[in-house]
């Protein structure tokens, strides 16, 4: 067969054979490939778009974590000092209560002493007048029984008097 | 880990390696049993011929008088009729044989090779299912099963990452498609995408299965005008069957100097020639470089028999040499494969936006002006 010259038998199949490829491909090869991959490629695209997105937001929450968490610790620290200061206020209270308190059992007993003691001495000193009385009356009862004595006695007590004018 | 890999990798390269010599020193030891043992001179030029140019069977190998090959169907239709018969009753070259009124012509007739009648030595309409057509069938059946169940996988799993043949595929398709298809073809790239995208894989497949030495590869196809007689055509046709107003107004009116428009139409001529030699150039390139890369291989196989005639120490010491250039050839050949598609295609999207040109208003105005 010579090289050059096109043999129609082979035209004929070559032209049919690649004719039903190429529709057949045309039809359901290339445009489902392309499509596909040019469908794949954006989904990717807007995957990674998607992904930077979630990135920046997961950075931006790591800091507002961190941020939270550095908010805490101050807090702690603040309600730890706040709850020491708490604490001795409430101690110093305590103790001044106690100490106001001890002070005004200790005056009440003192005044209660005094009145008690002013009490005793006021009955010592009513029961001495009585009992002085009485012995002054019993002294006195013995003594003026006769007129010589009375005078004698009220004499001594001028004297007396006059003793102490004088 | 890596270097288990290289391992592995060197180990493939050289089982590649083996195994293309493996081939041509069989696909050559054929030819020295056959050739040599009947005493003549080995005619290296019908040996080339023989394997470049279509078959009605498929020759693997001969070996003594027995013919290893795939007879293959004769579809005929002469003045009898339609008539379909299997090639072996053909006989082989050196006696063939006639049947049912057709014969395979002889060395010397103008047909030489070609089933021609007997009683008008005429040749019929022969649609006959030759070498190269079944391996045309082959091919186009491989191009549709690959190429559909990888659409299948898109199908399946449209968003997960491409695995397996997808994956090998996918970055050609990719590249085809966005640098090449779109850039040189413009906006209206949609419309052509399949037939180039066809066109590259095809002429890539039956490029590589070429170069296969043995069945299901081997033959020439992409090596036959005829073949790219019809790429070329649907090339010619797609250019300008779709060409707009402004691709045709630049043929037959160009803007040049009006002296080489008006008495002769010098410019518009060699535009008009051009609209047929560039699909002409497209057909004899693909054809010319896959025919060459096919004889250089068979013309190096050729040289150890034309040395071993001479002398066997010749012989045996040339094949070495042609063994080693051999191995270097078919290398580059798988280089010229993806490269005679690549350039098929990118000239014929080339061709093809070159037609889709839009008009130049920029330069009406000057006119106007």
């Amino acid at each position: 067969m010579s090289l050059l010259t096109p043999d129609f038998g082979l035209v004929f199949w070559m032209l049919l054979c690649f004719l039903i490829v190429l529709v057949i491909l045309g039809k359901f090869g290339w445009p489902v490939i392309i499509g596909m991959i040019n469908e794949r490629g954006d989904y990717i695209e807007k995957s990674l778009e998607a992904a930077s997105e979630a990135n920046e937001k997961l950075k931006n929450i790591k800091a507002e974590a961190d941020q939270i968490l550095a908010d805490a610790k101050s807090d702690r620290l603040e309600i730890v000092s706040e709850a020491k200061k708490l604490r001795d206020q409430i101690i110093a209270e305590a103790k001044n209560e106690a100490e106001r308190e001890a002070a005004k059992i200790k005056e009440a007993t003192a005044r209660e002493i005094q009145q008690e003691k002013e009490n005793a001495i006021k009955e010592i000193r009513s029961q001495m007048t009585e009992l002085s009385v009485g012995v002054a009356e019993k002294v006195l009862r013995r003594e003026l029984s006769d007129s010589n004595s009375q005078a004698a006695l009220i004499n001594s007590l001028l004297d007396e008097i006059n003793v102490a004018k004088s | 880990m890596n270097l288990l890999k290289k391992n592995r990798l060197k180990s493939r390269i050289a089982w590649v390696v083996a195994l293309l010599f493996a081939f041509q020193f069989s696909f050559a030891s054929g030819h020295e049993g056959h050739e040599g043992e009947e005493g003549k001179p080995v005619d290296v030029k019908e040996l080339v011929f023989g394997h470049i140019n279509d078959a009605y069977s498929w020759h693997i190998a001969t070996i003594g008088d027995t013919h290893i090959e795939i007879p293959l169907l004769c579809i005929v239709y002469g003045q009898n009729g339609l008539d379909v018969f299997c090639s072996s009753n053909l006989g082989h070259a050196g006696h063939y044989t006639e049947y049912k009124g057709y014969k395979i012509a002889e060395k010397g007739h103008a047909n030489e090779g070609r089933i021609i009648e007997v009683a008008t030595n005429e040749r019929p309409w022969d649609f006959s299912i030759t070498k190269n057509v079944l391996s045309l069938f082959i091919s186009c059946g491989l191009l549709l099963w690959i190429f559909l169940s990888i659409a299948g996988k898109y199908k399946k799993n449209p968003m997960s990452a491409p695995r397996g043949l997808q994956g090998l595929l996918e970055p050609l398709i990719v590249s085809l498609h966005d640098d090449i298809i779109k850039p040189c073809v413009g906006k209206n790239y949609a419309k052509f995408a399949p037939y180039l995208l066809t066109a590259f894989f095809f002429i890539f497949l039956n490029n590589l299965l070429g170069i296969i030495p043995i069945f299901p590869g081997g033959a020439n196809l992409t090596g036959n005008i005829a073949v790219t007689f019809v790429l070329a055509l649907i090339t010619f046709l797609l250019t300008n069957f779709y060409g707009t107003k402004a691709y045709f107004e630049e043929i037959y009116n160009p803007e040049v100097p009006t002296w080489l428009k008006l008495p002769i139409p010098i410019m518009p001529f060699i535009e008009f020639i051009g609209v047929f030699i560039k699909p002409l150039a497209l057909m004899i390139r693909l054809f010319a470089n896959m025919l060459a890369g096919h004889m250089m291989v068979l013309v190096l196989i050729g040289l150890i028999f034309i040395f071993a005639a001479i002398n066997p120490i010749a012989g045996y010491s040339v094949s070495l040499l042609s063994v080693a250039l051999v191995v270097f050839m078919t290398l580059l050949e798988c280089l010229v494969c993806f490269i005679q598609a690549y350039v098929f295609t990118i000239l014929s999207a080339l061709f093809i936006g070159l037609a889709q040109v839009e008009p130049h208003h920029h330069s009406n105005e000057v006119k106007k002006n």
